[in-house]
């Protein structure tokens, strides 16, 4: 019998506590994966947010270390600044990044952390229980948007990625979805070149994902998706937005 | 005896961590303790340590989080404002059992204050400051030697009891010049190995660094199995100095810069020959209660002076209880209280005792 697919060992053996058809277990695999593949599992440690991610120091094999709400790149600043040789990544929620810990991502960006953030962004706050996100789409009903989010009155969802490409510290920056099997490969690569990106010491490096909350959002788990392809993606288009000019 | 050199309080403390083994160092510019990023911006490149400008004191305390958490050991210094902005990343790293050392170089408050120097963060430092049940070992320096030889003391109290410990100076000492020794000290040898700084998995389970406990039960015995080693410290730490408190009938307590100039009005007191003594506490968490107590035994009397609107004397008047009349005088906002004003003090409490 030959093996063909199997947990990656940078990934814990234990059960989640995500929802049913929430996408965070395919980011944290797919994570998992780019750390196997890199062999740089024994060097790596993850930052967890507060937020639905919280806990994923229990669902990755390797350091970890959970901040305070939207510090994880300060915090991860610390440790990479004191340990440069360690492969510093953290995970992070729409309102733990856009909205409580703006200033540390812009800053961690501006410097040219040699960290990788991964950012979730389901568009709401989903562990305290679906309220109004940085990122929620105008229109879009949660616990604090009853009516619907009113850029007049809760102003405009932010574009982290488009933000945070305009910084010179930012090395290489992308958004991607896993709504299907084609984008999640997509999505893989793209991880796969945030971690190379801090590997060769270019920079600061951040992988956006479009994620689904099926719970707050009040879909089924292929609805959601749906509106991750039909919604999200038209506010947030995916892709690359910044890679590191070439030398010479 | 070494060599003395005159220094700024505010260099003194940053060369200070140096000797002690400090390779980090994370802050944010505020009055009255410039000196010390300054100083650590050129000091730390020499040294191959860690010299980072955060851009706001919460980025910057949870960056000594993150050092901290690498094994590291780490510095910040500050002033009042900056300190309440820390108090998130301080809370979480009492929580977690973090080492490190926060410098405050304290001046007159509430919100924006003043800049001049004050007392009137005793509370923030020795009662809490952030959320949670928590202590902080607090040193309270008078002179800038002493404010050296705390600073490097603190990084074998923070490591031996992996709790951030806090230098609470003032802006009179941070900006003072006084001869001084800089007398390097080795890390402590029965430091316990940092086996639990998260560095990478090699060969090991991964370490965990959290102060995350859902389960009530769980927070309940990780705060007890907390509230153990802090009665450790109160055993263990407790510092004090006294002065002419044997047949002292009025017995000064003051801490820091304040202590210096209780020192004084004692002086003038005694040519006077009015009995006046000085107790000085050190540590201000944990608090020498029953020091206090036994050198005040024999008082008829108890002035404490303070920087603050009367803030240390809570716990002096937890010493003494009811034994003796526990009297205060303070000055505020940056204001210091004069020689002249304490024992003006001193002449009303005696004719009116006597």
């Amino acid at each position: 019998m030959q093996k063909v697919f199997g947990r990656p060992e940078a990934l814990a053996d234990v059960p989640t506590h995500y929802c049913p058809g929430c996408t965070h277990g395919i980011i944290h695999r797919l994570i998992a994966e780019v750390i196997d593949e890199l062999g740089v599992r024994e060097r790596t440690v993850g930052i967890s947010p507060v937020g639905c991610a919280v806990l994923a120091y229990d669902y990755f094999n390797c350091d970890f270390v959970e901040a305070s709400h939207g510090r994880a790149p300060a915090v991860a600043t610390g440790i990479k600044r004191a340990s440069p040789n360690s492969v510093v990544f953290t995970y992070q929620g729409d309102g733990d990044l856009a909205s409580i810990g703006a200033g540390e991502i812009v800053h961690a960006a501006s410097r040219g952390e040699k960290i990788t953030v991964i950012f979730v962004n389901n568009a709401i706050y989903g562990m305290t229980g679906g309220q109004m996100a940085p990122t929620t789409l105008p229109g879009q009903k949660t616990t604090t948007s009853p009516r619907g989010r009113d850029p007049e009155v809760a102003g405009h969802p932010i574009r982290v990625c488009e933000l945070l490409s305009s910084l010179s510290g930012a090395a290489y920056i992308a958004r991607v979805s896993v709504t299907s099997p084609a984008n999640v490969a997509k999505a893989r690569r793209a991880v796969k070149k945030a971690f190379e990106t801090q590997l060769e010491g270019k920079g600061f490096s951040l992988v956006e994902f479009l994620s689904t909350c099926p719970t707050n959002w009040g879909m089924t788990p292929v609805e959601a998706l749906k509106w991750v392809d039909d919604k999200m993606a038209v506010y947030y288009p995916l892709g690359e937005y910044t890679r590191v000019p070439e030398v010479g | 005896m070494g060599e003395k050199v005159l220094m700024k309080g505010n260099e003194a403390v940053a060369e200070a961590a140096i000797m002690a083994g400090c390779r980090c160092f994370f802050g944010y510019p505020i009055t009255p303790q410039n000196e010390i990023p300054e100083y650590m911006s050129r000091r730390m490149p020499e040294v191959g340590g860690v010299f980072l400008q955060a851009e706001s004191e919460v980025a910057g305390s949870n960056m000594v989080y993150g050092a901290a958490c690498a094994g590291a050991r780490v510095m910040t210094t500050s002033s009042s404002p900056g300190i309440s902005l820390m108090q998130e990343a301080i809370s979480y790293m009492a929580g977690a059992e973090l080492p490190c050392v926060v410098v405050n170089i304290v001046r007159g408050g509430p919100g924006l204050g003043g800049i001049q120097g004050a007392q009137s963060d005793y509370f923030q430092a020795t009662k809490g400051g952030g959320h949670g049940d928590y202590h902080l070992l607090v040193l309270g320096p008078s002179t800038v030697q002493e404010l050296v030889d705390l600073t490097m003391e603190a990084f074998d109290l923070a490591d031996m009891y992996r709790n951030p410990v806090m230098i609470l100076g003032d802006a009179i000492l941070g900006q003072m010049m006084e001869p001084v020794e800089m007398r390097k000290r080795p890390p402590r040898a029965d430091l316990p190995p940092k086996t639990w700084a998260t560095t990478g998995a090699a060969g090991r389970p991964k370490n965990v660094i959290t102060s995350l406990y859902l389960d009530p039960a769980k927070l309940e015995k990780h705060n007890l199995r907390l509230a153990e080693k802090y009665k450790r410290m109160a055993a263990e730490e407790v510092r004090y100095a006294t002065h002419m408190t044997e047949d002292a009938d009025v017995v000064l307590v003051a801490y820091g810069t304040t202590a210096r100039i209780a020192r004084a009005a004692l002086d003038r007191a005694r040519e006077r020959g009015l009995r006046v003594g000085l107790f000085r506490p050190i540590s201000l968490w944990p608090f020498p209660y029953e020091a206090l107590a036994t050198a005040a035994a024999g008082a008829a009397h108890v002035l404490v002076v303070e920087m603050s609107l009367g803030q240390m004397v809570e716990d002096v008047r937890l010493a003494l209880g009811e034994t003796k009349p526990v009297h205060f005088y303070g000055r505020t906002g940056g204001m210091s209280p004069s020689p002249r004003e304490i024992l003006d003090d001193i002449v009303k409490i005696v004719e009116r005792g006597a």
